[in-house]
């Protein structure tokens, strides 16, 4: 449990290097709003969500807007309705209150890299909480360091720090390819998530271009068993 | 010298964070419902790829040609050395030309 938990956590070291980065834009943002340091570290133990979080400091104002912020905030992170049913197999067995304790601490980032570890057959429930944890760690750090430093790194975009994000999920999503009989599905869910992002605000496009893939795998004639492809996946590595 | 958070925060990143932590839940009981085998297994499978894929190609194209250069890359260091932080680095850096 404890040697899960901290391998967990070591697994995580590059998205939280990039979560820490992101914070630290996150931060520099929220002091412009006005928040507080408390203000902040709130929202981080209770909503811990990069993107919905983003976009409630983007909404923050004298008057809150607080059923437009839940509104928004709920449909961002609609795709965690998703990442929550992709866990289920990690918590056969566990007590409800062990789910309800470790599943809060989930983010992309956490979720990602547990996945892939998972495809080695090597992830547990505490993997991903060890994850969670240095992830808010991190992620706290950068924020507040960036709302009390107020933009000491001033130009985020020029050292491409932005694009951290984009660059570990690509990483991780190499780690979560299974061959053959992913390349319609995820072709599917590429092109589905091209146009949402184009026509539809927010994050519908995780959650379009992510069932629309998965549909898709649902539809095919599994002609193969794919209990045994996964064995010789795991073999491989 | 603490600060005090105002009632107002309090009600809406609340109300954020019970929305929040419904899906994340919700999502994990749900999932104890569903079918373990057949087709609806087979895309459940299918479905965490299928969605870090979705999440990862419009950060990509938005870049344009730098970006998908970077995210192949990327996709490259990962593939032959494992090292999730050498190939975010890797990526990073052609952006960071591609800007300088």
């Amino acid at each position: 449990m404890k040697s899960e938990f901290f391998r967990g956590a070591k697994a995580n070291v590059p998205v939280a290097a990039s979560a820490m980065a992101y914070g630290s834009v996150f931060g520099v943002l929220a002091s412009q709003k006005g928040l507080t340091w408390l203000d902040l570290m709130f929202m981080n133990s209770t909503v811990f969500a990069g993107a919905a979080q983003f976009v409630m400091v983007d909404m923050w104002s004298e008057h809150l807007p607080v059923i437009a912020m839940a509104l928004a905030t709920f449909v961002i992170n609609l795709r965690y309705l998703l990442i929550g049913a992709s866990l289920e197999s990690l918590f056969t067995g566990k007590s409800f209150l062990h789910k309800a304790c470790m599943m809060h601490l989930v983010a992309d980032e956490n979720w990602a890299v547990t996945m892939r570890e998972k495809r080695y057959g090597r992830a547990t429930s505490w993997f991903l909480f060890g994850g969670g944890v240095f992830l808010y760690l991190s992620w706290s750090f950068g924020s507040v360091a960036g709302l009390l430093g107020g933009g000491s790194i001033s130009d985020p975009q020029k050292y491409a720090l932005d694009f951290a994000f984009p660059a570990v999920f690509t990483a991780l999503a190499v780690g979560l390819w299974r061959g053959k009989s992913d390349i319609l599905p995820w072709l599917v869910s590429g092109g589905l998530a091209m146009l949402s992002y184009h026509y539809l605000p927010g994050k519908w496009y995780i959650v379009i271009g992510g069932l629309g893939g998965a549909i898709v795998a649902m539809l095919k004639t599994s002609d193969e068993d794919s209990a045994e492809k996964e064995a010789t996946h795991v073999a491989q590595h | 010298m603490l600060p005090s958070i105002d009632s107002q925060v309090l009600v809406a990143v609340g109300l954020a964070a019970l929305a929040t932590y419904s899906l994340r839940f919700g999502g994990l009981l749900l999932a104890a419902r569903f079918p373990k085998t057949g087709r609806f297994r087979q895309g459940m499978d299918a479905l965490p790829g299928a969605l870090l894929f979705s999440l990862v190609i419009p950060g990509l194209v938005s870049e344009g040609g730098w970006g998908i250069l970077a995210g192949g890359l990327t996709a490259l260091v990962v593939w032959r050395t494992r090292n999730t932080f050498l190939a975010m680095l890797a990526g990073m850096l052609v952006i960071f030309l591609s800007r300088n």
